[in-house]
């Protein structure tokens, strides 16, 4: 990470990156730029340096928020209609922690509205295009936050990732995406989406800049009751030797220049002195339907609070109060959020209930339980992330169950609450980024980390 | 499965949608796809598994009874609200 010093001013820093934020527009990269606030800061940090203070581990460094963080410079829309002109009056945790060391927002990356999608095609504010190549998709949720990162405009990026919105777009962009065991950074003033998975992470171009963040933000919250204590910097450190596959990974639904980067990288690997070990973990294929089940069910409840009566907007058509309701939300939403919202509603109905929701939550049992098993004869898993590289704009967003089965390797991960790091691993022949993810067992976020140092 | 034009207009009541006729039409057929794509955990045996809903390794997490300063006070949460009057927020006429 550059920070700002003597040489090097946070105000030039940041004055760049707002630069070029402006160069990259047609990316559609950010919904709003921070250009009063972020200057103003920067200036602080580097009065703090000229009087010998210390200015923090992040003096300076200008980074992208994705617009799903709460914090009062600008509105926090989520990339929706509804929550458009939602000015917010509290900060979240983790942009605390950042700005205290010094971080400094220059702006709100895109994503799919509410985080629900695989390419941020369901923004409210159009598509983030790809850093490799414009008629593609930045991937997503995180669309913004990794495209920013992989041009160069910030140094980091945050994201959040219920089901692979950090790890998918990261391999989209050729950077890396962390996505940590669940608890470990407090969600506190962060959008809910479905929340017994949802995560907080980042985008960055190292694994030691990644340690950092981690290092910084990682610690229980008494404003989140489901953050773990701070395990992440006691971690000690652990001595990598036996590496998982996931035998049913290796088929014909996932793209040759992917297995080709997999089958590359455990030959590398194996170089170092890894042994590779073959898993076999048959209830992963159910995994997304899990996914489709569970998380939609807490989405419907999450987002049943967007009502026109509390938050931001309210439809100009409402003349009663159920018109309120029915006419903010069916205006307000996008509608990816409207499919996610009646699924969640179709499962959570009686009738359906223990067919689907409490079926899935078996399934999910059986999921955690086959990843303990994989644990006892591995120290990670190396998997792809997606079946393919990034895909053209506008090829699967009217077909969303294609667009699922983006996520049919991330979302295992998150059902069962462990980290993992999608690194990037090259490029297809025509300049495509790669990406392989690394999983490992809950906590074990500072070694996958440390590994991936060794790997560079 | 097929989803009957019913069944979308009750799901759109409980989702408090009001959904143009277009829309119910395009997405009944997604949903329909969506649930066929969802029902093959059918096949999956889950006789005698406990089911999970939470993977936080935690429980029970108390907090003292104190009264613990907010981070936004009734001024700036009755802000966020698109009516307010003395206070309050306001909504159209219930009754």
């Amino acid at each position: 990470m550059q920070i700002a010093t003597k040489e090097v001013s946070a105000v030039d820093m940041v004055k760049t990156a707002l630069e070029k934020a402006k160069r990259f527009e047609n990316y559609n990269i950010f919904i709003s730029l921070n250009e009063e606030n972020a200057l103003r800061k920067a200036k602080e940090i580097d009065e703090k340096i000229k009087k010998g203070e210390n200015p923090g581990r992040l003096a300076g460094v200008p980074y992208a928020l994705k617009d799903n963080f709460l914090n009062p410079e600008g509105n926090s829309t989520a990339a929706s209609k509804i929550l458009e002109p939602l000015g917010s009056p509290i900060t979240a945790t983790a942009v605390e922690k950042l700005e205290k060391e010094g971080a400094i927002m220059i702006g709100r990356a895109n994503l799919d509205a509410f985080a629900h999608g695989s390419s941020t095609e369901n923004s409210y504010f159009g598509p983030t295009k790809n850093s490799k190549d414009e008629a593609r998709v930045a991937g997503g949720s995180s669309g913004g936050s990794a495209v920013a990162v992989a041009l160069d405009i910030v140094q980091f990026a945050t994201g959040t990732d219920t089901g692979g919105s950090i790890r998918q777009p990261a391999s989209f962009n050729g950077v890396f995406g962390f996505k940590p065991t669940y608890g470990t950074i407090s969600r506190y003033g962060v959008v809910a989406m479905a929340s017994s998975t949802d995560v907080i992470g980042f985008f960055t171009k190292s694994a030691d800049d990644m340690d950092l963040l981690m290092s910084i933000c990682a610690g229980q919250d008494p404003k989140d009751m489901t953050t773990l204590p701070d395990y992440y910097n006691q971690t000690p450190a652990k001595d990598v030797k036996r590496i998982g596959v996931i035998k049913d990974f290796d088929n014909d639904k996932v793209a040759p220049e992917i297995r080709e980067a997999l089958k590359s990288e455990v030959k590398k690997l194996e170089s170092k002195g890894c042994e590779i070990v073959e898993l076999d973990m048959p209830t992963l294929k159910y995994a997304l339907a899990v996914y489709y089940i569970i998380v939609p069910a807490e989405v419907s409840s999450n987002l049943s609070r967007y009502d026109g009566i509390r938050y931001a907007y309210r439809s100009d058509d409402a003349k009663d109060l159920a018109d309120v309701y029915s006419k903010t939300r069916n205006d307000g939403f996008m509608p990816e959020n409207k499919r996610r919202i009646m699924i969640g509603n179709f499962v959570l109905s009686s009738g359906f209930y223990d067919a689907y929701y409490l079926k899935a939550q078996k399934a999910r049992t059986k999921i955690i339980e086959e990843y303990s098993k994989a644990f006892e004869k591995c120290d990670f898993i190396l998997t792809p992330v997606a079946p393919n590289p990034a895909f053209k704009l506008g090829e699967k967003v009217n077909d969303p169950v294609s667009m699922y089965l983006e996520d049919v390797m991330s979302v295992p991960i998150n059902l069962a609450g462990l980290p993992s790091l999608s690194l990037p691993v090259g490029e297809t022949k025509d300049g495509l980024s790669l990406g392989l993810q690394l999983i490992g067992p809950r906590r074990s976020d500072k070694n996958i980390l440390a590994f991936a140092k060794e790997l560079a | 499965m097929k989803i009957t034009r019913e069944e979308i207009d009750h799901l759109a009541m409980l989702s408090n949608f009001s959904l143009t006729n277009e829309e119910s039409e395009s997405l009944g057929q997604d949903l329909e796809n969506i649930i066929g794509y969802i029902s093959q955990l059918d096949e999956l045996d889950t006789e005698g598994v406990e089911p999970t809903y939470q993977v936080f390794e935690m429980e029970n997490i108390w907090r003292s009874d104190e009264i613990m300063p907010q981070d936004a006070d009734r001024e700036e949460l009755l802000a966020l609200a698109p009516e307010s009057q003395d206070n309050q927020i306001k909504v159209p006429k219930v009754l």
